[in-house]
């Protein structure tokens, strides 16, 4: 049983935030990777906590958010082909592509079936041999040992009609890809602690040896940001830069080797485009040559474009930690989760959609 | 369709119906005002109370109506029968009216086991007796295999006010504080367990109860009750917010106040959903003037249905939004979603 009121004890949140405010002698800019994380620390008013100087910005660690419109177009047209389901997690039926999202492609008359994991998918696959059953594999490093599961359970039972129309995506390169980014202010980051329950910690050394940024494995509790927060300026202020983890009770440093193994077995690594970032290299994960019958991809034989995305959208700036979403003019008037421009406001885990919902209270 | 006026919603924007415009956020909240109300509103549907009060010689009536499609029929404390009932008995009860009569109409999908059909006509009848209501009137209807699901039950609610005064959320002024009946929450996420896709169980029933025991109690004991509405669709915080909105009122909740079973933290917590947007079939916010708040509690502490009441905020002269006080001193807002809360990725 996890110790939810520990880990959200108000007394021991403000000792925290009260050690953070003691060691930052300077302003730092700390980067949490997670949506997961930008949530809670909205949720919570977690930056009221802060000393000033000490700001968080929000990273691209939101899957739906960094899904290109493209794919979405493509899930869309697939889930009107005759005799095909599209099944997929709940917060990608209300991300736009460039020509609507997955609720209106239901309500045109497309099969687009909500599950709760990759393996219900396959499970509806067994059951009903005359639908092709296509999952929208959209996630990072934490969603793709599910869909590699899928794959191979689909494999062993000799099911015909599963696909997966791959858009998974890994951590570590997109950090990358910032640190080298126009504008760049990331002085550290709060690693995505469930990305870190799979792959470990170690994946991170190279980055912290070539950028010398400190990278801390954070959860998603209260105290567990806040103990992420101190641990990364501790370093900062001391000016080392190491690979820590403040996310003991669920990371180990190599990770989770079945669910590695399961990932390693079914995909291999390729460059992908990260909506609002662009092309990133090594980016994504595609399924290998040999588990070709499973990739929707290639059995429909549909070329995923880039998409379009609103003009007015700053959602890369955003997903970079460049700009806050308060500082897009499009804000809450022209962009709101009923209108979004952007996939940041749509799911529950972008920035904008968190601050959206949380922030705007004026104090 | 030439001769009527072109559609009051923009159509660019959703040509077709989509989940959203029944889910209880801000999308179904613009469908209602600017559709239903354009066409229909002659000055009792502003506001959105739950029932319409009508002025009849010798009283007030109350006039109500709704329609129920839960998925599964059957859950734990519940099903659509029972629900369809407590659910139209509670609107009346809102406006602080007594019910007298429902009137029920079916719609049947081709294929529906007798017997299930029996359980949800037996299970409404027992409802209705424990409520004192009567179901006078009904109709029926069957639609081919694959047009319905199973079945559908819409009921329409008359009640006789028995309030002297108008219980409309026009009457909220700063400083009134709003109480909650119970535990928020229960009834959405016992039922997504019962839909048995997260593949968890567990042992939390339904809220699902009628609560004008309660709610009259408070009119009859004397409590100035300014508004009341039942947290359905949306929960707590969309309830808040149509108050807010319909009150022109801000309010101030202090989290750490509003009770929440922890079956249904747990629940709502594994599926990323908060238990504030979760569904309550059970329970009424009731806002009261400060001084008779104490009073006020006592008296729903002594009905069963709302035994776990308790202050949760404050009406303030802030804008016409929610804002919650968290354990840790730190303010957020609790807004009305777009549409339904969805089940997270990770």
């Amino acid at each position: 049983m996890i110790d939810l009121a520990g880990l959200r004890d108000p007394d021991r949140v403000r000792s925290l935030a009260a050690e953070i405010g003691r060691v930052a002698t300077r302003p730092w800019t700390l980067m949490e990777v997670c949506g997961g994380q930008t949530h809670a620390i909205a949720r919570y008013g977690l930056e009221e906590l802060l000393p000033e100087g000490l700001e968080l910005v929000h990273g691209p660690g939101c899957p739906v958010c960094v899904t290109p419109a493209g794919t979405i177009d493509v899930a869309a047209r697939i889930s009107r082909l005759p005799g095909v389901c599209l099944a997929t997690f709940g917060d990608m039926v209300r991300v736009p592509g460039s020509e609507g999202d997955l609720f209106q492609a239901r309500a045109a008359g497309g099969d687009v079936r909500v599950v709760a994991s990759p393996l219900d998918a396959v499970a509806m696959a067994r059951q009903d041999r005359s639908t092709t059953f296509v999952f929208l594999g959209v996630g990072f490093e934490t969603t793709a040992p599910a869909v590699a599961l899928a794959v191979l359970q689909a494999e062993a039972l000799g099911l015909k009609n599963f696909a997966v129309l791959a858009a998974l995506v890994r951590v570590p390169p997109a950090l990358e890809a910032i640190l080298e980014g126009p504008g760049n202010r990331v002085r550290a980051f709060l690693a995505a602690g469930h990305v870190c329950t799979v792959m470990g910690t170690a994946e991170y050394a190279p980055l912290v040896a070539r950028h010398r940024v400190p990278i801390v494995a954070t959860g998603f509790e209260p105290t567990e940001i806040l103990a992420g927060v101190l641990a990364a300026v501790r370093q900062l202020e001391a000016g080392e830069a190491r690979v820590e983890n403040a996310y003991t009770r669920a990371v180990a440093e190599r990770g989770n080797g079945h669910a590695r193994e399961a990932v390693r077995r079914v995909f291999e690594v390729g460059d992908r485009q990260w909506r609002g970032i662009g092309r990133v290299p090594g980016g994504g994960l595609r399924l290998r040559p040999e588990y070709a019958p499973f990739d929707a991809e290639r059995r429909f034989a549909l070329s995923i474009g880039h998409g379009e995305d609103a003009g007015e959208c700053i959602a890369g700036l955003i997903l970079r930690g460049v700009r806050k979403p308060p500082e897009c003019p499009a804000f809450g008037t022209r962009c709101t989760p009923e209108r979004p421009l952007g996939a940041p406001m749509v799911s529950t885990e972008g920035a904008c959609a968190a601050y959206h919902r949380y922030r705007r209270t004026g104090s | 369709m030439s001769g009527f006026p072109s559609c009051p919603l923009p159509l660019e924007e959703y040509p077709t119906i989509t989940m959203a415009h029944g889910g209880g956020g801000a999308i179904m909240r613009r469908l209602i005002e600017r559709m239903f109300f354009a066409a229909f509103d002659r000055g009792e549907l502003a506001g959105g109370p739950d029932a319409a009060v009508l002025a009849l010689a010798g009283g007030e009536l109350a006039l109500t109506t709704d329609a129920f499609v839960v998925s599964p029929r059957f859950f734990p404390g519940g099903d659509i029968g029972s629900l369809s009932v407590h659910g139209t008995v509670n609107d009346l009860a809102m406006v602080g009216a007594e019910p007298i009569a429902l009137a029920v109409a079916f719609v049947l999908e081709e294929g529906l086991p007798t017997q299930e059909l029996w359980s949800i006509v037996s299970s409404m009848a027992a409802a209705a007796e424990e409520c004192g209501v009567r179901i006078v009137t009904g109709d029926t209807k069957v639609v081919e295999r694959g047009h319905g699901d199973g079945v559908f039950v819409a009921t329409t609610g008359v009640g006789r006010v028995v309030s002297r005064w108008p219980v409309h959320p026009e009457r909220i002024r700063p400083g009134d504080v709003v109480l909650v009946s119970g535990d928020v929450g229960r009834h959405g996420m016992a039922v997504l367990v019962a839909r048995g896709n997260l593949g968890i169980a567990s042992d939390l029933e339904s809220d699902s109860a009628a609560v004008h025991p309660a709610a009259l109690a408070l009119l009859r004991e004397g409590i100035e009750v300014r508004a009341m509405r039942d947290p359905t669709r949306g929960g707590l915080a969309s309830a808040l917010n149509e108050l807010a909105a319909a009150a022109r009122v801000g309010f101030e909740i202090r989290e750490t106040d509003v009770p929440v079973d922890p079956r249904t933290a747990a629940i709502a917590e594994l599926a990323g959903l908060d238990p504030l947007y979760s569904a309550c079939e059970g329970r009424f916010l009731a806002v009261v003037p400060q001084e008779q708040s104490e009073r006020a509690l006592a008296v729903l502490r002594q009905h069963p249905v709302s035994a776990g009441a308790a202050l949760i905020g404050t009406a303030t002269a802030d804008a016409p939004r929610v804002v919650v006080r968290t354990a840790f001193g730190t303010r957020r807002l609790l807004p009305l979603l777009s549409g339904e809360q969805l089940p997270r990725i990770c």
